[in-house]
């Protein structure tokens, strides 16, 4: 994997400022100005949602709470997402650095990372490197500890509430927002739930400063971005990446001459045919991905081969597994949007009861709990749309 | 100063409303008489927010809001309204019946269904989506209470937080997830193999058919078909003041003669009182406790077990069986008055009018689920033969009422027949919570000290009312001779309604810190008559009217204490002979408990 790694040095680079030492740094600064760095940074959540990291921070430091948690999101289950597991796996003090600078701004002296399930194998590595963590905030008099929560396979816990109801024990559903975690999350305490590449971008905008950090990308997407890349791809693997890049440029970079689509942002992201690619950006005005759901970046390509009718029926298929089944738009809508496009193929169903579908979609969008049932539209209605006869013939 | 500043103003489809910080969208509708259709929304449960039939547009959000969820906010200007509030709505009301059996014409809910109500309103078309009902899903009819139909659930969880909330039993909870997420039991076990407690509060919480009674009235019309078999039925306190419901009355209708008539109409051959069988379990209760009074204070004998908790509610006494298996020796060893109906029945009745207990068939009208389960206990056949042969519900004696033709509104009053028809108000108190408890003080303090108890007009008021656990507290002074030893004792009492309520009292007495002599508890939360056999809806507001009803009945009656109730005189005159806890009375009106696991 690691010579595929296209080298941006942000995120996966080694630099001469260890990450303690980046961390150590911000320690002796006042919290209100690492939060106004981080809101001037512009660093938007790396989990998919894109909500401002730094006015997260702020909420979560300015609620009251006798104990506040910070959560390492790394329940990474979109599909096509793998670039968590390497964060993990090559720079965790990195990853461990930013809940350190988190826990010292909002407040918390207890920390979690939500491990994937499938993760289980980083256990005894990451177990390591909390030790040589709590080390080093026993030296710099941070009164923080880490723990390891392993999770049990549901894509929905990538979601902050499921996530932190599935640490409470119960089942891995989203709740009611508001209240927001910032405020009422981990046993009802303010939390700071963030995903495991927001955390090192947090600690990248500490070492490398605001301005630095604004250079990287475009306007309202600053920063590098990890993509994992996979499908038709002679060069599977994950690119370091700045925001700002055409799909275009992209195809260009990693589709094997053939592309005929690509879905950014997994199977609750979008796809996009060819005809879309030069006036597509990646970055977060662009819909880089789906709606606050757990991983973003995931770029799949698909060629000419591939049946776009066989792709949303896996998505589908997916989501329908996926959904929690708590509320009534995620888990009858997915199954019906799968039966649907089943009986327009055999013709049991006229073509016209796809708008039938894709007004069902919007209803998904508008009425779904949480970014699961809510963003299934997102790939449906761009696959629907752009592949009509596809899902027809 | 402090409220005001907690006061916020929002707009709901252009009226401006006032509402305290923290109120619900929805709730705030209600005040202007806004209505928002609901389904996973129950007044007595958590917000759940799962069904999202609530939304409701807020000015300036991206997407719908669930206005059972949502709390609102300073300024927030909020339409329940508009085309994409109806069009989504309609639309997941269109989903909900692509997932649902739709053969409402069979159903037992049919007409008092809140997806049909809802998908009628809506002019929902049946065909806008495919069928995802999953074929094949096996009813299960493996409870002597309460029959289970996933083909029928909507996924709400009302009926598992009512059995987690409401109840602390959670013998039923979600299971898997996306499309086979569904309502189940412990390792999807029957009913019967779980910790049901058969309370039925999830049937009077579901808003479909997906949980219902289990029913008997086809077996009851064969028996009152059948020329042989001399029919008999006892009708519950509760019932009387909740069945005008089933029959286009308002909650808290008085229309026990109306019932005593219809009853008597379906060709029920005789109709008699629960309530007198109520008496007398005071009478046996009260005995029971004075007895344990006196081993524990005057014989200082230390095993005999205070507080004594009374043993009306089956609900209660099966959770207490799973729960707490080790402390059953607090339970009165006095049957419920069902029970006790049921035993004399086929002995002291039969022979009063010469019929044969086999050919008596013993039928009772109960407020209850439970009440299913506890006639078929192993242990209640002291008759020598099932002591009750159904339980059935308010709900499906309304039903039978129906099925009989019978104009309920145009019916004349009907007294209840005799013997074992006659009662006291200290009987009809046993629906409400804290009747039990009044009832028993009532007697208990005239035995002891000769005297009315001492609250106006024999009105206990600290034990009624919905507060989930009551206390009262009776100083007993200038005793009879007989009780001497308790003079001086302060007789500390609680009832309990609700077994979230009932596992308060039962963690004290396992810490040992329980203050009391004597305890009322009820499965159910405002007692029987808030009972899981009652008319759906049941809600605090309905509970209250009912309660209203029962304590009206109780201040008409002449006789307002068990113990003066002629009929049980005779009963101890004539046949149980020995008095309260007397060898027959012992066979025929107390019984054992069984411990159970608590999974």
């Amino acid at each position: 994997m690691q010579e595929r790694l296209k080298r941006l040095d942000v995120i996966l680079g080694i630099h001469p400022e260890s990450p303690y030492q980046v961390m150590e740094k911000a320690l002796k600064r006042a919290p209100k100005d690492i939060i106004s760095d981080l809101i001037d940074s512009g660093l938007k959540g790396r989990g998919g949602a894109g909500f401002l990291t730094g006015l997260k921070w702020k909420f979560a430091a300015a609620a009251d709470g006798d104990e506040k948690f910070v959560v390492c999101n790394a329940d990474e289950g979109e599909p096509g997402t793998f670039k968590d597991r390497e964060i993990l796996t090559l720079v965790p003090k990195k990853v461990l650095a930013g809940m350190g600078i988190c826990a010292y701004v909002i407040g918390a002296r207890k920390g979690y990372i939500y491990l994937r399930g499938e993760y289980k194998y980083l256990v005894p590595h990451l177990e390591r490197e909390i030790a040589e963590f709590h080390k080093n905030c026993f030296k710099l008099e941070l009164d923080f500890n880490i723990e390891i929560f392993l999770g049990s396979g549901a894509y929905v816990c990538g979601e902050e509430t499921a996530l932190l109801n599935s640490m409470e024990g119960f089942r891995g559903e989203p709740r009611n927002k508001p209240p927001f975690p910032t405020n009422d999350g981990y046993l009802g305490k303010p939390t700071v739930v963030n995903n495991v590449e927001t955390l090192v971008s947090a600690q990248v905008v500490s070492r490398i400063g605001v301005e630095e950090f604004k250079k990287l990308g475009i306007q309202d997407s600053h920063g590098s971005k990890l993509f994992s890349v996979s499908g038709d791809t002679p060069r599977p693997g994950i690119y370091d990446l700045e925001f700002g890049l055409s799909l275009d440029e992209f195809v260009r970079e990693f589709g094997d001459g053939d592309t005929k689509a690509v879905q950014v942002g997994g199977a609750s992201g979008f796809c996009v045919p060819r005809k879309k690619f030069q006036s597509t950006t990646i970055g977060f005005p662009g819909g880089l991905t789906g709606d606050s759901l757990p991983t973003g970046g995931s770029m799949m390509i698909f060629n000419s081969s591939r049946s776009m009718y066989n792709v949303l029926r896996n998505y589908l298929d997916f989501f329908e597994e996926e959904s929690c089944g708590q509320c009534t738009p995620c888990r009858i809508g997915c199954q019906q949007l799968k039966v649907g496009i089943e009986a327009v193929k055999r013709g049991d169903k006229d073509p016209e009861y796809l708008q039938q579908l894709l007004k069902l979609t919007d209803t998904m969008k508008i009425t779904a709990k949480c970014g699961l049932g809510q963003s299934v539209a997102n790939s449906f209605s761009s696959i629907v749309d752009n592949f009509r006869e596809e899902m027809i013939y | 100063m402090e409220s005001i500043k907690n006061i916020i103003s929002v707009k709901i489809n252009g009226i401006d409303v006032s509402i305290e910080k923290g109120t619900t969208i929805l709730e705030a509708a209600r005040k202007i008489n806004v209505r928002i259709p609901t389904l996973c929304h129950h007044e007595d449960l958590c917000v759940a927010g799962n069904c999202r039939v609530c939304v409701v547009e807020v000015e300036g959000a991206k997407n719908l809001t669930a206005s059972c969820a949502a709390p609102c906010e300073q300024n927030m200007v909020i339409k329940t309204n508009t085309p994409k509030v109806r069009s989504a709505r309609k639309d997941l009301i269109a989903l909900l019946v692509s997932e649902h059996n739709t053969q409402c014409t069979t159903c037992y809910r049919s007409t008092n269904c809140e997806l049909q109500a809802l998908a009628s309103e809506y002019n929902v078309d049946n065909n806008t989506y495919l069928s995802v009902l999953k074929p094949g899903i096996q009813v299960d009819r493996s409870s002597w209470s309460i029959e289970k139909d996933d083909s029928k659930c909507v996924r709400c969880q009302r009926c598992v937080r009512t059995c987690a909330e409401l109840q602390h039993v959670n013998a039923i909870t979600v299971a898997h997830k996306g499309k086979d997420m569904k309502i189940s039991t412990f390792m999807d076990l029957p009913m019967n193999e779980v910790v049901c407690v058969n309370c039925g509060q999830c049937i009077i919480h579901c808003p479909t058919g997906a949980l219902t009674e289990r029913r008997y009235f086809d077996d009851i019309w064969e028996a009152i078909g059948d020329e042989k078999k001399h029919v008999v039925i006892n009708t519950a306190p509760s019932v009387r003041v909740a069945i005008g419901e089933m029959l286009g009355y308002a909650p808290g209708a008085h229309v026990t003669g109306k019932m005593v008539a219809a009853l008597k109409k379906i060709g029920f051959d005789s109709v008699l009182d629960t309530n007198y069988t109520a008496d007398l379990t005071i009478v046996e209760e009260g005995t029971e406790l004075l007895g344990r009074l006196k081993s524990k204070i005057k014989d200082e004998d230390d095993s005999v077990a205070l507080p004594m908790i009374t043993s009306c509610s089956p609900g209660w006494v099966k959770f207490i069986e799973h729960m707490y298996p080790e402390h059953l020796a607090h339970l009165s060893t006095c049957k419920s008055p069902q029970q006790m109906f049921g035993a004399l029945a086929k002995t002291y009745y039969a022979e009063k009018i010469g019929v044969k207990p086999e050919n008596i068939v013993s039928v009772a009208a109960m407020p209850c689920a439970a009440k299913k389960f506890e006639a078929n206990r192993p242990e209640m056949k002291s008759s020598g033969y099932q002591d009750i042969d159904a339980g059935l519900t308010t709900r499906e004696i309304g039903h039978m009422i129906k099925q009989a033709g019978i104009d309920f509104s145009e019916i004349s009053d009907s007294d209840f027949d005799s013997i074992m028809g006659d009662s006291t108000g200290a009987a009809i108190i046993f629906g409400a919570t804290g009747g039990v408890m009044e009832a028993a003080l009532r007697t208990a303090y005239e035995l002891i000290t000769g005297r009315d108890v001492p609250f106006d007009r024999l009105n206990i008021e600290p034990v009624r009312g919905l507060e989930g656990i009551k206390h009262a507290a009776v100083k007993l002074e200038n005793c009879l001779e007989a009780y001497s030893f308790l003079e001086g004792v302060e007789l500390r009492v609680a009832v309990a309604h609700g077994l979230k309520n009932a596992r308060v009292i039962m963690d004290q007495i396992k810490d040992g810190t329980s203050p009391y002599h004597f305890i009322e508890i009820m499965a159910c939360p405002g007692g029987c008559i808030g009972g899981g056999g009652q008319p759906i809806p049941t809600n605090d507001k309905v509970r209250m009217e009912r309660i209203k009803a029962i304590y009206e009945d109780d201040a008409d009656c002449k006789l307002r204490k068990s113990h003066e109730n002629p009929e049980i005189k005779q009963i101890y005159d004539e046949f149980l002979k020995d008095g309260p806890l007397g060898h027959k009375s012992h066979k025929l009106l107390h019984t054992h408990y069984t411990k159970r696991n608590r999974y």
